[in-house]
């Protein structure tokens, strides 16, 4: 392998991660996301949110990722949405023509555009964070916190050496579900044993956790010497790129909600 | 291997000790002692002679005030050791817990980021050290897709991309297989001639690191604080002071721990047997037919059967499904093919299944041992976990009392009966576990890798129990890599192999 400064590009080849999105800064995408979640919070119409929507949906055919990909990690979205739905549909603030009612639940005209707006809300706010996020690597992200924004490296990088300990805690977790059978213990008692676990987990997971800083603090982390980082990480022309596209989905769906008047902004006077 | 800037440190001792906060003893007194720039160092001492915190301390990572109060001076090269970031090179015993980043390269770069290394030197340095301790995987590879002796040499490399003069190493390959060890040992010996850094390190197993050294010190706790108690030639010391050495626990060739006497019985019935078992950690099957195939079968066709006053030890490296096996037969896991099926002298009047047995069942029939004591603490107090066991069977506190008392005694536990489990030494929570699972007196017992990281005090303790426990009748089942324990107990051997 030649001793390039930049050794992963031509390698990086697992999962979902390659084709141009891959090659974005991580912090351009949590940029970009955070671009498209802004307006669509503050407002509250269906118009707007819609827009959005269907903009992203044509916007994720460039995306790069396959259908597949596209459709197992969005699940839990399309799964949440129409759950979150049919609840303010429910129970949400109910006006005009009220169209079924049993014992709490009301189901009015009001309540079911609610309904809906805030369903689209949901897709439009989470499938863009979830697309951009299943190109993002955490060691990617973190040397894009500390570099392009400038966030305390003994923070960032302390936070992404312990990410990696969560595989740990979960082989933990199993580990001490067989012990307690093991010892006689695990046949009643569910809700106690569970926070004995639970415990048990936080001791272990202590444990782990200062030994890691042992480790780190051996390789010099924290030392008053101002760090270098082995992996430039650059936001670039695509960074912008991509946030300049997220900032025209998001004026894009509020112009439109102005424009057919549907536009409700929630901070704004109630009507 | 580019050595610019390595230059081997000096290490002086001068009256230093070290007292962790909370403690009311020292872990360290009136330490006086000199290493030259060069010089290979095995540190050997009982368990409590404050090896460990020396190494930590020249490593500079023992911390502040909060962490606890030093007297004296510790300096390398002159300067106090706190001070010498980067001059000192740390690996420490447990793989699992120095691996700090998701990708090799990153992780092996991470030392020279916090020196603030320039970039364009970083890369070089990464390979230069893979190179050095021959871990020959590409750069973004998983670090967690290493096996343990791949990671501990990644931690030596991550330590050795940093240019230490001082290479301090703390127990470690005491976790790894026979195979792990070879390798460590062999990568620490090409840093050091390519480096020419000074080594300190600590192993209770001597043999494989002796041909690396040219120094062994001992030290020894007593009233006057830490001291020297022996200095020299390898074999000078160990052959002066080899003996009180093996007593103290230390593995000395030629004063290995002595092995129990063979089997006083005739093997007898069949306890438990398995067959075509294929196992896995994770999966439930939905279908039996398609179950030997699913991903996450780590061992298939798998046959054996364990008998009553007879041990059988489960061997093999590791991932290849050890831990998994001796769990599945222990009743802890459902295999995911094949069948396990206990024996009417062990089920009594239960079903074969031991699966389908209730937790509190599986006391008197299997007890199983883990590979980490702390997963298997229940209670605040050493007598507490002994308790727990009885407890669940509903004896009463006198009969409760007559099973314990003895345990204690015999595992030398009597004196940390009020301790808290979490506080005892390695060695100490591996013979608590042990006790902990005979309270109940399982008719088979099942233990991984109980010899794991013990010192060859606790090692032949254990052992000389186990062989007792045969002789009475218990069927023994050991998963383990100790290939002395496997003779020692002269146990059956069921070697597994990785698959895939």
């Amino acid at each position: 392998m030649s001793e390039s400064a930049e050794p992963f590009a031509a390698e990086r080849t697992a999962g979902a991660r390659h084709g141009w999105l891959a090659g974005v800064n991580p912090v351009a995408k949590l940029a970009a996301s955070a671009v498209i979640a802004l307006p669509l919070v503050f407002t509250l119409d269906i118009v707007s949110a819609a827009v959005a929507v269907v903009l992203e949906c044509v916007l994720f055919l460039f995306a790069g990722l396959s259908w597949r990909t596209f459709w197992i990690r969005t699940a839990p979205v399309w799964i949440a949405a129409p759950l979150t739905g049919v609840t303010i549909a429910l129970y949400g603030r109910s006006s005009g023509t009220v169209v079924f009612e049993w014992f709490i639940m009301r189901v009015s005209e009001g309540s079911l555009e609610l309904a809906l707006a805030t369903f689209l809300r949901v897709l439009a706010i989470a499938l863009p964070s979830v697309v951009l996020f299943v190109t993002v690597d955490p060691t990617d992200l973190a040397d894009g916190l500390a570099q392009v924004w400038r966030l305390p490296a003994r923070f960032v990088m302390g936070a992404l050496a312990g990410l990696r300990m969560v595989g740990l805690f979960i082989d933990d977790w199993r580990a001490l579900e067989l012990a307690r059978r093991a010892r006689g213990v695990a046949d009643a008692g569910r809700l106690r044993r569970f926070f004995g676990m639970a415990f048990a987990l936080l001791v272990l997971s202590i444990r782990r956790g200062s030994k890691l800083a042992t480790a780190m603090e051996a390789r010099g982390f924290g030392a008053d010497t101002p760090r270098t980082f082995a992996r430039e990480s650059r936001f670039g022309a695509s960074g912008w790129i991509l946030v300049a596209i997220a900032a025209a989905v998001s004026i894009i769906a509020v112009a439109a909600a102005v424009a057919t008047g549907a536009f409700n902004f929630i901070l704004g006077p109630q009507d | 291997m580019n050595t610019a800037g390595t230059r081997p440190a000096r290490i002086d001792a001068r009256g230093w000790g070290w007292r962790h906060a909370g403690r009311a003893a020292w872990a360290v007194a009136g330490l006086e002692l000199r290493i030259d720039a060069g010089e290979r160092v095995l540190l050997l001492g009982a368990s409590g002679s404050g090896k460990s915190t020396l190494l930590h301390g020249l490593a500079g990572v023992l911390g502040g005030d909060e962490e606890g109060e030093a007297a004296g001076e510790l300096l390398v090269d002159g300067a106090p050791a706190a001070a010498a970031r980067g001059r000192a090179g740390l690996v420490l015993q447990d793989p699992d817990s120095q691996v700090i980043l998701a990708r090799v390269g990153d992780d092996v770069a991470f030392g020279c980021e916090n020196l603030g290394v320039p970039r364009e030197q970083i890369w070089p340095r990464v390979h230069d050290a893979l190179d050095a301790v021959g871990l020959d995987v590409a750069l973004d590879r998983p670090t967690k897709a290493l096996s343990g002796g791949q990671k501990q040499r990644l931690a030596l490399a991550g330590a050795v991309a940093m240019r230490p003069g001082l290479l301090l190493l703390d127990e470690p390959t005491a976790n790894l297989d026979p195979r792990g060890v070879g390798e460590v040992v062999g990568a620490v010996g090409r840093v050091l001639d390519a480096t020419g850094a000074t080594l300190v390190v600590v192993e209770h197993r001597v043999d494989a690191w002796l041909p690396l050294v040219n120094r062994v010190i001992v030290l020894g706790a007593g009233e006057a604080g830490t001291t020297v108690v022996a200095d020299g030639s390898p074999q000078a010391v160990l052959g002066g002071t080899g003996a009180t050495l093996a007593a103290a626990g230390v593995w000395v060739p030629g004063f290995g721990p002595r092995h129990p006497s063979p089997p006083t019985t005739a093997e007898a019935e069949t306890l438990l047997d398995a067959t075509g078992l294929a196992i896995s950690r994770v999966h439930r099957p939905r279908k039996a037919s398609d179950a030997a195939f699913a991903p996450n079968v780590v061992a298939r066709e798998i046959a054996l059967d364990v008998r009553a006053g007879s041990a059988l030890a489960v061997t093999g490296p590791n991932g290849a499904g050890k831990s998994t096996l001796g769990l599945t037969i222990a009743g802890l896991l459902a295999p995911v093919a094949g069948r396990v099926r206990a024996a009417p002298i062990l089920a009594g009047e239960l079903g074969p299944d031991p699966m389908r047995w209730r937790s509190r069942e599986l006391l008197t029939r299997i007890g199983t041992v883990f590979q980490d004591p702390e997963h298997q603490l229940l209670s605040a107090t050493v007598r507490g976990e002994l308790e727990v066991g009885p407890r669940a069977l509903g004896l009463g506190q006198a009969e409760m009392d007559a099973r314990i008392e003895p345990l204690l005694e015999r595992l030398r536990l009597d004196r940390l009966a009020r301790a808290n489990p979490y506080t005892l030494s390695g060695g100490e929570k591996r013979r608590l576990t042990v006790a902990a699972a005979l309270a109940t007196a399982p008719r088979m017992l099942v233990l991984d890798e109980p010899t794991f990281g013990q010192d060859a005090r606790t090692w032949a303790e254990l052992v000389a129990l186990l062989a007792e426990l045969r002789d009475e009748g218990t069927g023994i089942v050991v998963v383990t890599h100790d290939d002395d324990v496997v003779r020692a107990l002269h146990a059956k051997r069921y070697a597994l192999e990785v698959q895939r």
